[in-house]
């Protein structure tokens, strides 16, 4: 991984909420244009580690966040730029999607319109584009007024990828996104990623062992909060140094 | 079926009876006694003078008093209120104890007696050198339905999935952005409710009103002139001795419900077209 531009830096990440240790000592690379995988049990801090890169772990209570986190020079934990803005950068994919109570097309316009572009033309062709991206326009584009919960929790799903696009993010978070989608829904977000990857920083979490080997570059081995292993996917699955990490594969955690 | 659950049905069913029994004794009460009296007369015209011993005239003074005091006192409160709750649950959200404490203090309020309300306006008038008015009483009534008016919202408001939440401000939006755009939008169906809670209360209370609004015979042409109400004028006319005059009491209460019934179906009529955006957990 090492060869490779590293897109996110986090150094040191010490995470906790009141006395509760939820992530030690994390140290990571992730590369830029590659689709990594955090892998692990369910309750190792995957999730966490993902909500500390956007910093909504800002809006816990009781959570301490140590470390540094670098998204190229800038160290998103203790810089004076907006969180906002920090935001911004990234698109996330939750568990299960949460359409906002409003339309198909201001569902994808909503990230574009709070940033004061509010052109109706601008606007259109935006929200025409990311559908298309997500392969939902042809499904939805003669019905872009009607509410975005009339949608399938798939479609749904695309729509909140299509969204969290929109605001024109480097970096995709994805939290188990497929966790709540039929095979079919499944199959077709993660083919999606597998093309989205050559032009964003993709870190997909899962527990799903099939998934990361079906779109993995790189996997992150997590366990009870801590990194066990890191590497590239062929090393990982083929060759795993650490003993946990052999338990895992073989499905003794699961 | 077992004996416990025969007995718990059984209780749900007497239970729901008396509650309907009740509801449609009072509603049959009124009609029975009311609608003998109601004429286009009563509801168009302003007391004559002898409306009070019998003679014609109307209540239109107190329809429309009602309506200006309770629709003023209403848009205050929501315009103070929403923003308080949806304060307490967006920019709040990491301080659980004070949010409660807010709630403990709303939920006093809440029980607060109007009569205290009108004595708390009444000293406030004194101290603003306000006279018994519009203005005075829609001040009173403001104050008096805000706990309901926040607490309403804030219950609706507190349903909002934390997915959600988290969504819209990984899409970058401000804590505001996130309150107005999505809270508000997603809540639309329980907050009017909520209104309609508060207008409930501002229209149908009369303690509240009785010093700081005052009674005319007049129709209200200005906020700084005393107003009739429907609570007060039903009170008048329910303790005159004359028969004719206590049936209108009850043909002014016809009124009442009728206005609240109408509010009630148009709102809920307006509700369900935002209904087809809620997600559910």
């Amino acid at each position: 991984m090492t060869e490779q531009e590293a897109k996110i830096r986090i150094v040191n990440l010490n995470m906790s909420i009141g006395n509760k240790p939820i992530l030690k000592n994390i140290n990571l690379e992730i590369p830029s244009n590659k689709l990594t995988v955090i892998l692990g049990p369910s309750g190792c801090g995957k999730t966490t580690l993902l909500k500390c890169l956007n910093r909504l772990t800002d809006l816990y209570p009781d959570a301490t966040v140590d470390g540094n986190i670098f998204i190229g020079d800038e160290d998103i934990l203790h810089t004076k730029k907006n969180v906002n803005d920090i935001r911004k950068r990234m698109g996330l994919l939750s568990q299960r999607p949460y359409p906002l109570p409003m339309n198909i097309y201001k569902n994808v316009s909503y990230g574009l319109r709070i940033s004061g572009r509010r052109k109706k033309k601008f606007l259109d062709k935006r929200v025409e584009h990311y559908l298309r991206m997500v392969n939902l326009w042809e499904e939805v584009e003669d019905r872009l007024r009607e509410p975005a919960t009339s949608l399938s929790i798939g479609q749904q799903q695309r729509l909140c990828l299509a969204r969290g696009l929109a605001v024109d993010p480097e970096i995709i978070l994805a939290d188990e996104p497929t966790s709540a989608l039929d095979p079919i829904s499944s199959e077709a977000i993660e083919k999606k990623f597998a093309e989205l990857k050559s032009r964003y920083t993709i870190i997909l979490v899962t527990h799903i062992l099939r998934q990361a080997r079906r779109i993995a570059d790189n996997v992150v081995f997590m366990y009870l909060g801590e990194i066990i292993e890191q590497g590239s996917a062929e090393q990982f699955f083929n060759d795993p140094r650490e003993e946990k990490t052999k338990q895992f594969i073989k499905g003794a955690f699961n | 079926m077992k004996a416990e659950e025969r007995f718990f049905r059984i209780f749900m069913f007497l239970s729901t009876l008396l509650i309907a029994v009740a509801l449609l004794l009072l509603i049959a009460s009124i009609l029975v006694k009311g609608l003998p009296a109601i004429s286009w007369e009563m509801i168009s015209q302003t007391p004559k003078g002898g409306y009070y011993f019998g003679k014609e005239g109307g209540i239109l003074n107190a329809i429309l008093g009602s309506l200006y005091l309770s629709l003023g006192a209403t848009f205050l409160a929501f315009i103070v209120g929403l923003p308080v709750a949806l304060f307490m649950n967006i920019h709040l959200i990491n301080r659980k104890k004070l949010v409660n404490s807010i709630r403990f203090f709303l939920d006093l309020l809440w029980g607060v007696p109007s009569i205290v309300y009108g004595a708390f306006g009444f000293t406030l008038m004194i101290y603003l050198g306000l006279r018994t008015s519009l203005l005075a009483g829609i001040i009173t009534v403001t104050l008096f339905i805000i706990p309901i008016m926040v607490r309403g919202m804030d219950e609706v408001l507190k349903t909002v999935t934390r997915g959600l939440y988290e969504s819209a401000m990984s899409l970058g939006s401000t804590k505001s952005e996130t309150a107005y755009f999505i809270f508000f939008r997603q809540c639309i169906p329980g907050i009017i409710t909520a209104i309609l809670l508060s207008f409930g209360r501002a229209i149908g209370d009369a303690a509240s009103v009785l010093f700081t609004t005052g009674y005319t015979d007049y129709l209200p042409t200005s906020l700084s002139q005393p107003t009739a109400t429907l609570p007060l004028s039903i009170f008048f006319q329910l303790s005159s001795p004359i028969d004719e005059v206590k049936v209108r009491a009850y043909a002014s209460a016809v009124v009442l419900t009728v206005i609240v019934l109408t509010i009630s179906i148009l709102s809920r009529y307006f509700t369900k077209r935002f209904h087809q955006h809620k997600i559910s957990d």
